[in-house]
């Protein structure tokens, strides 16, 4: 089953990299690069992880071709991503929507940093109070004569 | 000793997270779609492009909606079932056919068979958009309302017709 | 018949990695010498049948044996003899092999290259690594026999995959391979550590060379693949956050925080249940690697042909290598005394805060990676997390790095001199801003605020990286100051490369220009300082595809600069398309042309790129692999005396022990 449909799949996707590369016009240069952010943030459902910028599947040509007649019409970027989402779901953004289910995955790094913060305080005050030698005597010993071998 | 074992315990997590991850399939991206009423399209059909259909011809009966191509692979090796359903005719089986030719897409139903009771000529791929549909072929189960209720990936076998799609037609049909 | 001798060369390599791993372990558990002594021969002679096992498989490829299945499937006769050679290691079998032959070669080199260890340590090191390759040697036979038959023979191969028909091919794998492996080393002492309880500065000192060495490899391996990308895959990109691509990513960042806590260990005693836990993580990241290659769990650019069977196989093989080993750390570590005392300002605490960002920057790439598969497990809905994640997650995490990297070699050990610092360093902040500032006002746009932030921060990180350097020039008054360790340099070059490479990535990611056109022979284009003039298209013959050559001459003004011909090739068995950029290479900038469709009246669509500065993410890289090198290669590490050392060692060994 998945064998066949990977290969249904790789029907579509010629596999090989020749990146679509279509000719298009621009009334803007503010318009064009808000149609080149779009498309590489947009995920081609058909690839192997590719976004619609990089993707010369002819499903990512067919949706590269609707975001520019969507902004050649004047939609703004989130009515386009819009469009797309109600039609494939979140899966088509590649910066995943922030919400409940995601909540971790956007805060857990910064959640982290945080831990991370309490985790080096608390080891260097701990550190700081402990009164012990840095080294064991037999460790300071046996450093002691690699240090002179070096010489 | 509970903060040595912290890593064990994480690492355990993870191993039973891949485990499962295993038995997914990462390409099958579910539909949006689901619940929600088929989307509005005015197509012509196949058989005569001066007629056109849409979206009302799902109303009053369970339909299976099938997008195909005659260029797809995976199609030919579906199409002997669809054909075989069509002879049972459990289900009204409606095809979309997707960015093909109209001379390509009548030969193949008459070599192979036709199971579809009308096809929708999909010439430029547009309506297959707002489907969501990202390869094909493609079904999508519509219940008497035309709300979608379910899609399926890829070629249908004859598990996921018994284990899937068969049970979901026969409750639908019977609540209607 | 030779294929059926790299096999049978398998499976004795297989018997020699039991033999290696059992008798070791078992005799230095139970202080018998003679089993200990099994250890040296047999793991050179486990590395000599892989060897030739390996040297089967390649013959198989030169001779075009296409009754192999592995041959048939992924070579073909009309393939040039380069990259039918490389091609041995361009699907899933035969870079398990690959696999398996480097971890052989890490353990041949750990045999002969282990002056000083006491005996027990040295077999229970290379016994656990005989059980990791038992490991990968089952996963090859009962999983992916890359010797495979295939009856009937075909006429000819399936061919290689266009795409890695490319010197990229025969560099990137093997290099990339070098650097996972060779956490195994540092892994295996670690565990060999666990096990004796000879936790140690002495353990680090030895751990430190093997693991600066693997990571070299690692960065190199990554660096080469990253350039690969970008001039193979045609869309000028050199990081695109892909599941592999964090799979090779996240093992070096951890790599990393285990050479700067090795540091820590080998100088101060300190952080030793650290360290331990940190090798372990640096080699099972490659594992997880591995598996996320291999299983399919993820959908990637760069996975192999996927198989669940395979992927569970190997599930079933990280679960006892990393949950033994966590185990085993469960139970030693906290038996381990660590009274180091540092202040709150000090290269100790300095180093402990490099340790935790680079922990914290591998866990956030490992939840991107697998935050989809978590949500699909639990039924919660598919996404996808790219680069736009990444890039907003990633840099506020790792800028305080950069920020720090300069820093912690001008701070003492245990006790820094904040005001000292603070006198050495002060007129580096507004200098690192104003140079920033006139770069960026004099070739790009100051307004960028981000890249104009990176690269302040990278002048800053040169500059200061240099500073503890003209510090001790200054002290000797003179070049004598010059005449320090190796190891000093190798860290100076690392951090140097670092800032090299970000400036790379400052000025390239912000500043790059592209453009899509359509070209009829004869018409130009201009981009940023340079034209390009299309000359036409003509047809080419190479030796396995047919191609259509673009010739484009750039000019600067009136200066013609470059003639840069891409191709759109064809390749017949695999019926493929590649479009093949050319590039014109600079320091200053790449000028990046390729092909697109061919359009009416011989015209064509054309993409155009200037990325400048591209080239210094790739020098940042080899600058901190020579580092690495460098570093690896310090007198101290080789100025052991073996008798004497062996003695405590032993001793140690056994007092903890008993």
């Amino acid at each position: 089953m998945r064998i066949t449909l990977f290969l249904a799949l790789l029907f579509l996707n010629l596999p090989g990299a020749s990146a679509g590369i279509e000719i298009r016009h621009f009334p803007s240069p503010a318009l064009e690069k808000r149609y080149q952010h779009l498309i590489e943030e947009l995920r081609c459902l058909v690839c192997q992880n590719q976004s619609l910028a990089d993707s010369n599947a002819d499903l990512a040509e067919d949706l590269r071709d609707e975001v520019y007649a969507m902004l050649i019409e004047g939609k703004q970027d989130q009515e386009i991503v819009d469009f797309l989402v109600n039609r494939y779901g979140d899966f088509v953004l590649y910066r995943p929507p922030v919400k409940k289910t995601t909540a971790l995955l956007w805060f857990g790094p910064f959640a982290a940093l945080a831990i991370g913060a309490l985790i080096f305080w608390r080891l260097v005050k701990r550190r700081r109070l402990q009164s012990a030698e840095a080294l064991s005597e037999e460790e300071r010993h046996r450093l002691n004569q690699f240090l002179h071998k070096e010489e | 000793m509970l903060k040595y074992l912290l890593p064990l315990g994480l690492f355990v997590g993870l191993v039973v997270l891949l485990a499962v991850g295993l038995t997914l399939n990462p390409r099958e991206v579910p539909s949006p779609l689901i619940g929600k009423p088929a989307p509005r399209f005015q197509l012509p059909t196949l058989e005569n492009p001066n007629r056109t259909i849409g979206a009302d011809i799902f109303q009053g009966k369970v339909t299976l909606l099938n997008v195909w191509a005659s260029w797809c692979v995976a199609c030919r090796q579906e199409h002997p079932f669809l054909v075989e359903l069509a002879r049972q005719g459990e289900v009204a089986i409606i095809g979309l056919n997707y960015k093909d030719t109209r001379q390509a897409a009548r030969n193949w139903l008459a070599n192979l068979g036709n199971p579809y009771e009308i096809n929708a000529f999909d010439a430029d791929g547009k309506v297959a958009i707002d489907w969501g549909v990202y390869g094909v072929p493609e079904t999508f189960i519509i219940d008497p309302k035309g709300i979608i209720r379910y899609k399926h990936i890829g070629p249908i076998t004859l598990q996921d017709w018994e284990q899937k799609l068969a049970p979901l037609i026969r409750y639908l049909k019977k609540k209607s | 018949m030779i294929a059926e001798f790299g096999q049978l060369a398998l499976v004795i390599a297989l018997l020699m990695a039991i033999l290696q791993a059992v008798f070791p372990l078992a005799g230095a558990a139970l202080k018998v010498p003679i089993w200990m002594a099994v250890a040296r021969p047999a793991a050179r002679a486990q590395f000599l049948f892989l060897a030739v096992s390996f040297y089967c498989l390649t013959q198989s490829f030169i001779s075009n044996d296409f009754s192999v299945r592995y041959v048939a499937e992924h070579s073909n006769s009309a393939l040039p003899l380069m990259y039918r050679i490389a091609a041995v290691w361009g699907a899933h079998e035969g870079s398990v092999l690959l696999w398996a032959l480097i971890l052989g070669l890490w353990t041949a080199a750990v045999s002969i290259f282990n002056r000083g260890l006491a005996e027990p340590f040295v077999a229970r090191i290379l016994g656990i690594m005989g059980l990791i390759s038992i490991g990968i040697l089952l996963f090859i036979l009962l999983t992916s026999n890359p010797f495979e038959r295939l009856i009937p023979m075909p006429p000819d191969g399936r061919d290689l995959n266009p795409l890695l028909q490319d010197f990229g091919l025969a560099v990137h794998p093997p290099m990339l391979y070098m650097g996972y492996v060779g956490m195994a080393v540092p892994f295996s002492f670690a565990i060999a550590a666990l096990l004796s309880g000879s936790l140690d500065a002495a353990w680090a000192r030895w751990s430190r060379p093997w693991t600066l060495i693997a990571w070299s490899f690692l960065t190199l391996g990554i660096t080469l693949g990253s350039w690969w990308a970008y001039y193979e895959l045609g869309w000028g990109g050199w990081w695109f956050w892909d599941p592999v691509e964090n799979a090779s990513f996240m093992p070096w960042l951890m790599a990393t925080a285990l050479i700067h806590s090795l540091a820590v260990t080998e100088k101060r005693g300190a952080f030793k249940v650290w360290t331990v836990l940190l090798a372990i993580f640096a080699f099972s990241l490659s594992l997880l690697g591995m598996f996320l290659v291999r299983s399919g769990v993820l959908v990637s650019v760069h996975a192999f042909a996927n198989d669940p069977e395979r992927g569970l196989f190997i599930l079933i093989f990280l679960g006892l290598v990393i949950g033994g080993s966590l185990l085993l750390y469960a139970l030693r570590a906290p038996a381990v005394k660590d009274h180091a005392r540092f202040s709150l300002f000090s290269r100790e605490s300095l180093l402990l805060l490099n340790n935790i960002l680079l922990v914290i920057a591998a866990a956030s790439v490992l939840l991107g990676t697998l935050y989809p598969l978590v949500l699909d497990a639990l039924k919660l809905g598919k996404i996808s997390v790219g680069p736009p994640y990444f890039s907003s997650v990633f840099t506020p995490v790792t800028a305080p790095l950069f920020v720090l990297a300069g820093i912690g070699p001008l701070v003492a050990w245990r006790q820094g001199n904040l005001a000292k610092l603070w006198r050495q360093i002060r007129w580096f902040i507004p200098a690192s801003l104003i140079a920033a500032a006139i770069i960026t006002s004099i070739w790009f746009d100051p307004k960028q605020i981000k890249s104009f932030a990176a690269l302040a921060c990278a002048i800053w990180l040169a500059s200061t990286s240099l500073l503890p350097l003209a510090q001790r020039v200054h002290l000797r008054q003179g070049w004598r100051g010059l005449k320090q360790p190796t190891g000093f340099y190798g860290m100076t070059l690392a951090h140097f490369g670092l800032a090299v490479f970000l400036v790379g990535v400052a000025i390239s990611n912000h500043y790059s220009t592209e453009k899509t056109v359509r070209l009829a022979p004869g018409d130009s284009a201009q981009l940023g300082d340079y034209r390009f003039v299309f000359q036409g298209v003509t047809e080419q013959e190479g030796p396995n595809y047919t191609a259509d050559e673009g010739t484009f001459e750039i000019y600067a003004g009136n200066e013609k600069i470059a003639t840069l011909k891409p191709q759109k090739r064809f390749y017949p068995v695999q019926r493929n398309i590649m479009t093949e950029a050319a590039i014109d290479p600079a320091l200053s900038r790449d000028i990046y042309v390729a092909l697109g469709e061919a359009m009416e009246d011989g015209a064509w669509s054309v993409r155009l790129y200037v990325k400048p500065a591209v080239r210094w993410i790739w020098l940042g890289g080899l600058l901190m692999m020579g580092g690495g090198l460098l570093a690896a290669a310090d007198r101290r590490y080789r100025a052991i005396k073996p008798a004497r050392q062996a003695d405590t060692l032993t001793e140690h060994a056994l007092t903890v022990k008993g």
